[in-house]
């Protein structure tokens, strides 16, 4: 039964994919991709990866998905131009040609794999115990890699400056996207009253279920943001002038208090990012707390988008 | 007793995915947009409501079992929100064929 | 009992799977927007299923994020449709 169903979703996915590259509107590829993530999501579910399962659903099947649209959208007027420049034939068999070859060669990479493939779980079940908390993956991303979550952090904002460099010039420092009508009877302004509040407490309660549980503040922060955003489209509050000093405070906060905990490690412990024995539960709490507001914060504004219009509201 | 509650289970289950395959006849067979919208709602409400019913004695503790309502309860409260949003959309646009 | 809850996962698994058709007849951007709802409540219920049958908790964390997320597509496609 079990072979069914994996062999289902895998044809399913495979469908989808294709459907992804060959549909000729920008909107039914992502409508096909959309549906790619929430496919995706059972996948990770089914090979008992519940934390990718987790951050699958929140990225690839709530932002991703309203990311594209947006994009969608705003390719339409370009769509005439689009069709009158596809590429020719031959052009498209050779990336046909190229597409099959990467696949076929991470095929032969998958299989050519010793049985049981080479893993560091067990060590990292082994020593576990020192870094105080249950879940693996958490002890493994702010423990054991916690440099890789660090650069991850400073990367998103880097992701999120590469946004805002798009700003025309006579908008810097304004208030990114347009201005949202607000209906106040309307549906919408109904479900941002009542999602957000559970959305907040659902969001805080998986970032801190992270400790010994699935979940964690990537996940927590993503839900968090895909909230605020309901918040904004729905009018009920506007997106705030990116020179606002608490904005770009909170939004350098987690990064720089990550390495500040690096910094204490590394004098304390000996090693940047080291935790001292016994500190390593709060130290990591202080990492999350800081960095769930700046998460928060990237990522719905790299969904707003560039600033469009002046400060004044 | 369990064997009731196992019983119970399963004949709610399988009704809920009964109201899935009729969400999905209707999606794929009634004639225009807003009569599809229809068929949606049935999956959403009855579909995954049973599904949630057939499954409460199944989970342990009480917190999962509020855990189940409340996402079926959320899937509504969008899915009746968001039905809305689009209908408006295709009156106003007009619905294709 | 496992297995049963196996086979309902796959069987609503096919039938949002056939919904997926409408993603490529749908005359219109809305009926292409449904059908990917509809996947999103059927994913959430065999997510439900596999997690009862396999036992692990955690997978109702999943469904309730799915669920939270599931209509956000949905008011970005109206918002973008209507615009501001």
């Amino acid at each position: 039964m079990i072979v069914a169903l994996n062999v289902g979703l895998v044809a399913l996915i495979l469908g989808l994919a294709v459907w992804a590259i060959v549909a000729r509107e920008p909107f039914a590829a992502v409508v096909g991709f959309i549906a790619y993530g929430l496919l995706l999501t059972l996948v990770w579910v089914q090979l008992h990866g519940i934390d990718v399962a987790l951050t699958e659903a929140a990225i690839g099947g709530g932002l991703t998905g309203a990311l594209l649209i947006g994009a969608a959208t705003r390719l339409r007027g370009t769509e005439a131009e689009a069709r009158a420049e596809r590429p020719g034939p031959a052009t498209r068999w050779l990336a046909a040609a190229v597409s099959v070859a990467v696949t076929l060669a991470l095929a032969a990479c998958v299989l050519v794999l010793p049985v049981p493939a080479p893993t560091l779980a067990p060590e990292v079940a082994a020593h576990m115990a020192a870094t105080e908390v249950g879940n693996p993956i958490t002890s493994v991303l702010l423990a054991f890699r916690a440099m890789d979550t660090l650069l991850e952090a400073i990367v998103l904002l880097f992701a999120l400056i590469g946004v805002w460099s798009l700003t025309p010039d006579r908008f810097w420092g304004g208030r990114p996207g347009l201005r949202q009508g607000y209906d106040a009877n309307g549906i919408l302004a109904y479900a941002a009253r009542l999602l957000p509040p559970i959305g907040v407490v659902a969001g805080i309660y998986i970032f801190w279920v992270g400790a010994d549980h699935p979940g964690g503040k990537f996940q927590g922060a993503t839900i968090l943001a895909a909230m605020w955003l309901l918040v904004m489209m729905a009018g009920l509050a506007d997106a705030p002038p990116i020179r606002r000093t608490w904005l770009r405070a909170l939004l350098v906060a987690g990064p720089l208090a990550f390495i500040a905990v690096g910094l204490v490690g590394a004098v304390t412990a000996g090693a940047f990012l080291a935790y001292p024995p016994g500190l390593a539960k709060p130290l990591i709490l202080a990492i999350e707390f800081a960095l769930m507001p700046t998460l928060t914060l990237i990522l719905g504004l790299m969904l707003v988008g560039t600033p469009q219009r002046g400060d004044t509201p | 007793m369990s064997l009731a509650v196992d019983l119970f289970s399963v004949i709610a289950v399988a009704a809920g995915a009964f109201f899935f395959l009729a969400g999905t006849a209707g999606l794929l067979r009634f004639p225009d947009a807003f009569t599809r919208l229809h068929a949606l709602t049935k999956a959403d409400n009855l579909g995954l409501g049973l599904v949630v019913l057939g499954l409460l004695p199944q989970v342990g503790g009480v917190v999962a079992g509020l855990k189940l309502v409340c996402i079926w309860l959320l899937v509504q409260l969008s899915g009746a929100t968001a039905s809305q949003l689009i209908a408006r959309g295709l009156r106003r646009r007009g619905a294709p064929p | 009992m496992t297995e049963f809850f196996l086979g309902a996962s796959a069987f609503i698994l096919a039938m949002v799977g056939l919904g997926l058709v409408r993603i490529l007849r749908g005359p219109g951007d809305a009926d292409r927007m449904m059908a990917a709802q509809l996947l999103g409540t059927g994913g959430i219920a065999a997510v439900l299923l596999l997690g009862t049958a396999t036992g692990e908790g955690a997978t109702l964390d999943v469904a309730l994020t799915l669920a939270l997320l599931a209509a956000f597509a949905s008011y970005a496609f109206v918002k973008a449709e209507d615009g501001p």
